[in-house]
């Protein structure tokens, strides 16, 4: 490895411009004769629209127009939609209710967009927005998807009857059933998944600008994958045809998902644009982030475990309703499906698993991917039961853990997911000796006498990443491939750029991407420049999400510089009168292995340009691009110990240590992925302590700002352990298996195993507030 | 936020003067913690603000022996860092350095924590178990009759709060039990400790806002310790429940917290 190379601690690039303020992000963007956007929101869950009075609205200071959904309707602007489609056990289609950019009749949840209205300033913009008169005729609202099943229910959509959207199985339902019936031991638990709200630290934004000379639109948008956004707003919203929509993410501060998505806001403000003949800029406050952006998790669950007499596991049952929402977002069918059930299975050999998941409409904020998308959800089922079971049995919980492990590779599970490599025992070995395991009990006496209750918990998580092959999930109802594209620029004096279709909003790639290039050619990190995040620029790319950046993302960039290499050689051969095969290139230099005879990089690279001495027939230039279409999803494992003290006079949970040691296959750059680490187990953990996600009665959001809704902060958290171990994926050319989600996935089992052992009372739902913690304590006390 | 008219008066009777032409739709602004972020919700809407934090008079902190006098303008960050305060009572320049956020404790003051009663707002805690004095730019308020109700005190129209005054006892500690999402106060409690007695104020889980536990009160000042409240119950019925914690949780809190200052205070 170089210095820069790969492995090598590199400083982010990208620092130095986001921590000194010179980040440039959407709502830095400025044209001119832009104008402000607010929109008119709904303060009702469920209610009948019977008019929109916008007269006095139209008359206030600096108003330039207000447009409602009828007229959107009337200009062919098509319906949101889901594009993953996923059918219910009997063959039946999802049932998708219309979802129209600006509500059309019915809104079905407070802060749903009624009317967009544009003025010359933010403030004229939002005094007219409330001047608007909206009469509502109230609807009875269902919040929670347990109810929104029940007979009678308040009835959302037309289009799925009982509030329904799917009733989706996997798993060979018949093995399982047999493999209960066989069973020596049953451990049953029921698991609240709780809704979280994303709360990347840039709120949403998008400036939409028609230029009618060109006939042209340009939309700047906070997008963790602006292509994908311009292929939907064309194809299916109708908004601008592709070849005349250019989309642009600049700096986007966070995402975790919650950008993956096309929101209402960024169709509303492009069709603005053109209808009012000005740019249109919006940009989200804190309150309307928490009404809007798609929230995560909100699953109910009953799980079943069976085992023989050996403790060996026979089947796994599970059950699981999940809330999406008042409408189905962009990928939120795959989320409690696809990237939930198939892992299952986790680290354990589980010879029948059936899962049952019914997706449900209520009155909440629609609900989609976040921070490891169904699998953290997959995990906490798996991991609380496994844990669960072990202290039913009154066995150590590493040891039944560790009897029930796959151990060789490739391991289809029942569940659709085929495991290519993993190393189970190791990250289990690596986490309890980084946890001293052994030391425990003491340190549990030790805490006694100073009136405090120890416990420890683990979780040992697998998910899928490197998402996806586009064939297996082309075959799973995607509507999209989820391949990744590349093109390396190589400039006449040697400098490269490199433009991705990945795009980063935190993760580091204009560092780690750059690495791959001091690796291969040994040129400085310094010259080479990422460019990613523009449409006009980056011809296609799938974006960045469910880990995919490393494996498919960089395997798509080595690829072609496999081919900037090989022309590289080529020219150098040519000039050197040499064997190709004989050329190597490292340092900056391009030579003849074994002889001094050698060329600098920025030689052969202005080579290429001047076209003076190139092999006959050889195009001039140096510049390759390659798709990568990945084999297999990716396997990241690991083994997450936590170690808590509560208080039991409040029920407040220290956590004092956690440890993590991950299987993330090859790492380039190891304190990025640190810093991922981190990241993800601060959100795991603000998912079991603090994140608490409440609607009232009448559907209205309780915890709309930080005032009531918890994050995490520096002081909630420890110092963590983290160690990684590479059993390098065999289906990518770096061995690379992701490490973006495995935090927020691997972490939430682990705290509230450890919190559950600490008080002895297993009943316990997350998030784990002091008062809850309380009440379990004093329900066994 | 609305669009409003600020104005910044130099002295108290500038200020006074600034509020009766403005009227009802002028409010003071003393570091503006909670009504800027409700005027951003626009849950708030006053034509004009009146900012105190430029108002000479209300600066100041005063320390004659045991008794210490603090401008109502006077932030919380010059609180927590008086030596002078340290040296004669430092559990209530501890409870300043609990408030907020290095940028809340540089912008808030005691003038408007006090002023704007929230019920989870640390000093009055403070005042009450004190026996504290508010003085305003009309008279003096002993502290027990100027707390009244959630977000409701003594003030009249106008009024501005120019200090608060009190005797330092001969033991003190502000123990707070946090909120997981504001961190503000779910159960802070002060407890104060003279010759003839002591006192305990409760904030944050109270329903009406802060208060004096008598019957810890009593209790501690018979035996000030810890395990003096073990035997005492907190009716429910008075208790403040929320999403956050329920009024049986917050009655616990009261108990919990008040022995955890008791041990803070004896520690000192």
């Amino acid at each position: 490895m170089g210095v820069e190379g790969i492995g090598a601690k590199v400083l982010r690039k990208e620092d130095r411009r986001f921590i000194t303020g010179r980040g440039r992000y959407v709502d830095d963007m400025s044209v001119p004769g832009m104008k402000y956007a607010a929109f008119v929101r709904s303060p009702h869950a469920h209610a009948k629209i019977t008019g929109i009075d916008t007269s006095s609205a139209e008359g206030m200071p600096g108003v330039i127009g207000i447009l409602n959904g009828q007229q959107l309707q009337g200009d062919g602007i098509g319906n949101l939609i889901c594009g993953w489609a996923v059918s219910s056990k009997d063959g039946t289609p999802m049932k998708m209710g219309a979802w129209p950019a600006l509500a059309v009749g019915t809104v079905r949840h407070v802060g749903q967009a009624v009317a967009i209205v544009v003025a010359e300033t933010q403030l004229q913009a939002r005094d007219a927005a409330e001047a608007v008169m909206v009469d509502y005729e109230e609807l009875p609202v269902v919040t929670t998807a347990v109810d929104a099943l029940k007979e009678g229910a308040p009835q959302l959509h037309p289009e799925a009857p009982g509030n329904l959207i799917f009733d989706w199985e996997l798993g060979d339902k018949a093995a399982t059933d047999a493999a209960f019936s066989k069973a020596a031991h049953v451990t049953k638990i029921h698991i609240h998944n709780n809704r979280l709200v994303p709360n990347p630290m840039e709120p949403r934004a998008a400036l939409g600008h028609y230029d009618p000379a060109e006939d042209h639109y340009t939309c700047w948008t906070t997008s963790q994958n602006p292509h994908v956004a311009r292929l939907v707003m064309s194809a299916f919203y109708n908004v601008a045809p592709e070849h005349k929509l250019r989309v642009i993410a600049p700096d986007v501060g966070g995402g975790f998902g919650s950008k993956i998505y096309i929101y209402p806001e960024e169709i509303v403000c492009l069709w603005a644009s053109k209808r009012t003949g000005v740019p249109v800029k919006w940009t989200s406050d804190r309150s309307e982030a928490f009404l809007t952006d798609a929230h995560g998790r909100d699953h109910e669950t009953d799980v079943e475990l069976a085992l023989d007499a050996d403790n060996k596991i026979l089947g796994l049952r599970v059950g699981t309703i999940a809330n999406l929402g008042a409408y189905m977002s962009l990928f939120s069918s795959s989320v409690p499906t696809y990237l939930y059930a198939t892992l299952l299975s986790g680290q354990y050999d589980i010879p029948a698993i059936h899962a049952n998941v019914k997706t449900v409409y209520t009155n909440t904020v629609p609900v989609d991917a976040y921070r490891g998308a169904g699998r953290p959800e997959a995990t906490y089922v798996v991991e609380r039961t496994m844990e669960t079971a072990a202290r039913e049995l009154g066995i150590s919980p590493a040891e039944f853990r560790r009897k029930n492990f796959i151990r060789s590779f490739p391991h289809q599970t029942p569940v659709i997911m085929a495991y290519d490599a993993g190393d189970f025992d190791a990250t289990l070995n690596a986490g309890m000796e980084a946890a001293d395991v052994a030391g425990f009990e003491a340190r549990r006496e030790e805490a006694k006498s100073r009136g405090k209750l120890r416990g420890l918990g683990m979780s040992c998580y697998i998910e899928a990443c490197g998402i996806a092959p586009s064939k297996a999930v082309g075959s799973l109802g995607a509507g999209v491939g989820l391949w990744e594209s590349a093109e390396v620029r190589v400039n006449p004096v040697g400098t490269i750029e490199i433009l991705t279709g990945s795009h980063s909003h935190g993760q580091g790639h204009e560092t780690t991407f750059a690495q791959l290039v001091a690796e291969r050619f040994g040129l400085p990190v310094d010259n080479v420049q990422i460019v990613h995040g523009d449409t006009d620029k980056v011809q296609f790319g799938m974006g960045t999400y469910g880990s995919r950046s490393g494996a498919v993302g960089m395997s798509a960039i080595v690829k072609a510089l496999d081919k900037v290499e090989a022309k590289a050689k080529k020219i150098a051969a040519h000039v050197l009168e040499a064997d190709e095969g004989d050329i190597v290139i490292e340092n900056g230099e391009v030579k003849v292995a074994g002889t001094d005879k050698k060329l600098g990089w920025h030689e052969v690279c202005l080579g290429a340009y001047t076209a003076h001495n190139l092999p006959d027939g050889m195009e001039p230039g140096l510049k390759e691009g390659a798709f990568y279409d990945p084999t297999n999803f990716t396997f990241p494992a690991g083994c997450y110990i936590c170690e808590v003290e509560v208080d039991p006079e409040t029920g407040t949970t220290e956590i004092i240590q956690f440890v993590a040691a991950d299987d993330f296959g090859r790492v380039i750059n190891p304190m990025i992925v640190e810093g991922q680490v981190h990241g993800g187990l601060a959100q795991g953990i603000g998912q079991a302590l603090l994140e608490g996600t409440h609607y009232d009665d009448a559907g209205q959001l309780l915890t709309a700002s930080y005032m009531d809704y918890a994050m995490p902060r520096a002081w909630d958290l420890p110092n963590f352990k983290v160690s990684t171990n590479e059993t390098l994926c065999p289906g990518n050319p770096l061995g690379m298996k992701g490490c973006g989600e495995a935090g927020a996935i691997g972490s939430p089992p682990a705290v509230i195993n450890a919190i559950t052992d600490a008080i002895g009372n297993n009943d316990l739902t997350m998030p784990a507030t002091p008062e809850k913690v309380w009440k379990a304590l004093n329900a066994v006390a | 936020m609305y669009e409003t008219s600020y104005h910044r008066p130099t002295s108290l009777e500038e200020a006074a003067n600034l509020a009766t032409e403005k009227g009802d739709e002028a409010k003071y602004l003393s570091g503006g913690m909670t009504l800027i972020p409700t005027m951003k919700q626009r849950l708030a809407a006053p034509e004009a603000l009146i900012d105190l934090r430029h108002v000479g008079e209300l600066k100041g902190i005063t320390v004659n022996g045991r008794s210490i006098r603090i401008g109502g303008g006077v932030t919380h960050a010059e609180v927590a860092m008086s030596d002078e305060i340290k040296s004669v009572c430092p559990g209530f320049a501890s409870l300043a350095g609990l408030i907020g956020d290095p940028a809340v404790r540089h912008m808030g003051t005691v003038g408007g924590s006090v002023a704007n009663f929230d019920p989870a707002a640390d000093y009055p805690a403070a005042l009450l178990a004190l026996g504290g004095t508010i003085h305003t730019n009309k008279r003096e308020i002993a502290a027990d009759d100027f707390f009244l109700g959630l977000f409701e005190t003594a003030l009249e129209e106008g009024e501005i709060v120019t200090a608060v005054s009190f005797e330092a006892p001969d033991q003190c500690a502000y123990e707070k039990f946090r909120n997981p999402a504001s961190r503000y106060a779910m159960c802070g409690v002060f407890v104060a400790r003279r010759a003839d007695g002591v006192k305990v104020g409760v904030t944050g889980a109270g329903s009406s806002g802060a208060f004096r536990w008598s019957d810890g009160e009593q209790a501690l000042s018979s035996d000030f310790a810890p395990e003096a409240v073990d035997g005492l119950t907190v009716s429910e019925a008075d208790m403040m429940g929320d999403i956050h914690g329920s009024s049986a949780y917050r009655a616990n809190l009261v108990k919990v917290v008040t022995k955890r200052a008791v041990k803070k205070a004896l520690s000192h």
